[in-house]
């Protein structure tokens, strides 16, 4: 993937597909650590197939035998000095936390983090994001949006079109002019 | 710089025609879906989707709905879009970009007619 933020995507699309209700994405950068966790209130998994879950030959899907989502984070986050985790409980949910050195030269950019939450806005689910960058802190959270929609549906593409600029903004803010 | 509060103007413009809406059929309601995951992700599906929620909500066409889905089978043809309007055969567009995804709402959603070299024929 070209992005972290992409990954993002990815493995929170896992939640959506394990019926989670709500996710938290925490996004931490500070003191030449970047570390992103996902935690999700879904179904969660056994601990036989959380052992298993990072090999590229397991997944859930029936129609082929391959699932490359952690796999591929976990390789991301390993090849720039990383660190990978994965703590999952069936019936309470699944938590992936990666960090990524923020100086290595393999570490791939942040990416587009609005583009990511926005693409990620459901009517029947919610997200919390928490962008932190040293000590400025960002929160997104689809509740607090959906108490001000009063019943417009999240995902019009008029609200998503207005949200993606609403967290573009707010995200370079707190970035301050570092690129991540 | 935009905060919540800014969602009570959009949101009052947007009740007045949510109520016009539910007048008219969902039937007629045109979907496009968008292939999102591993693999569409990794060759570009988010920009895509995005882009086609942009030109929906910037040039107000209302009975267009984008969503996503899964792995639609075809991981190398991805970014993969299937244009579903009621009553006819479903379009199946491969390795979509922004540019083409715009095309496809300029040409096919709105112009009622088929990007035919975009369609998976010309890229097995």
């Amino acid at each position: 993937m070209r992005e972290l933020a992409l990954h993002v995507l990815d493995i929170a699309t896992n939640s959506v597909k394990a019926n989670a209700s709500l996710v938290t994405v925490e996004i931490t950068a500070k003191d030449n650590l970047l570390t992103i966790s996902i935690k999700d209130n879904g179904k969660g998994m056994s601990e036989e197939f959380v052992a298993k879950v990072t090999d590229p030959f397991t997944t859930t899907r029936t129609t082929r035998k391959v699932g490359m989502g952690l796999p591929l984070l976990k390789q991301a986050a390993e090849t720039s000095g990383g660190t990978f985790d994965i703590k999952s409980k069936l019936g309470v949910g699944t938590e992936v936390t990666v960090t990524f050195r923020l100086d290595d030269i393999d570490r791939v950019p942040l990416g587009d983090i609005a583009e990511t939450a926005t693409t990620l806005l459901y009517p029947d689910m919610d997200f919390v994001w928490i962008y932190t960058v040293e000590d400025r802190s960002y929160t997104f959270d689809t509740r607090e949006i959906k108490e001000a929609l009063d019943g417009v549906p999240i995902d019009s593409p008029e609200i998503i079109a207005f949200l993606n600029s609403m967290l573009k903004e707010n995200i370079e803010s707190i970035n301050g002019g570092l690129v991540l | 710089m935009k905060s919540i509060a800014d969602i009570k103007a959009i949101r009052e413009k947007m009740q007045a025609q949510i109520i016009s809406r539910d007048n008219e059929s969902e039937a007629n309601e045109i979907r496009v879906v968008v292939g999102m995951a591993t693999c569409g992700i990794a060759a570009g599906a988010r920009p895509v989707f995005n882009e086609l929620v942009d030109q929906v909500a910037n040039r107000g066409i209302k009975h267009v709905k984008v969503t996503r889905t899964g792995c639609i089978g075809m991981c190398k043809l991805e970014p993969i879009v299937e244009v579903f309007v009621p009553g006819q055969e479903k379009v199946t567009y491969v390795h979509v970009d922004a540019d083409k995804a715009k095309k496809i709402i300029d040409q096919h959603i709105l112009g009622g007619k088929v990007c035919t070299e975009y369609l998976v024929g010309d890229e097995a």
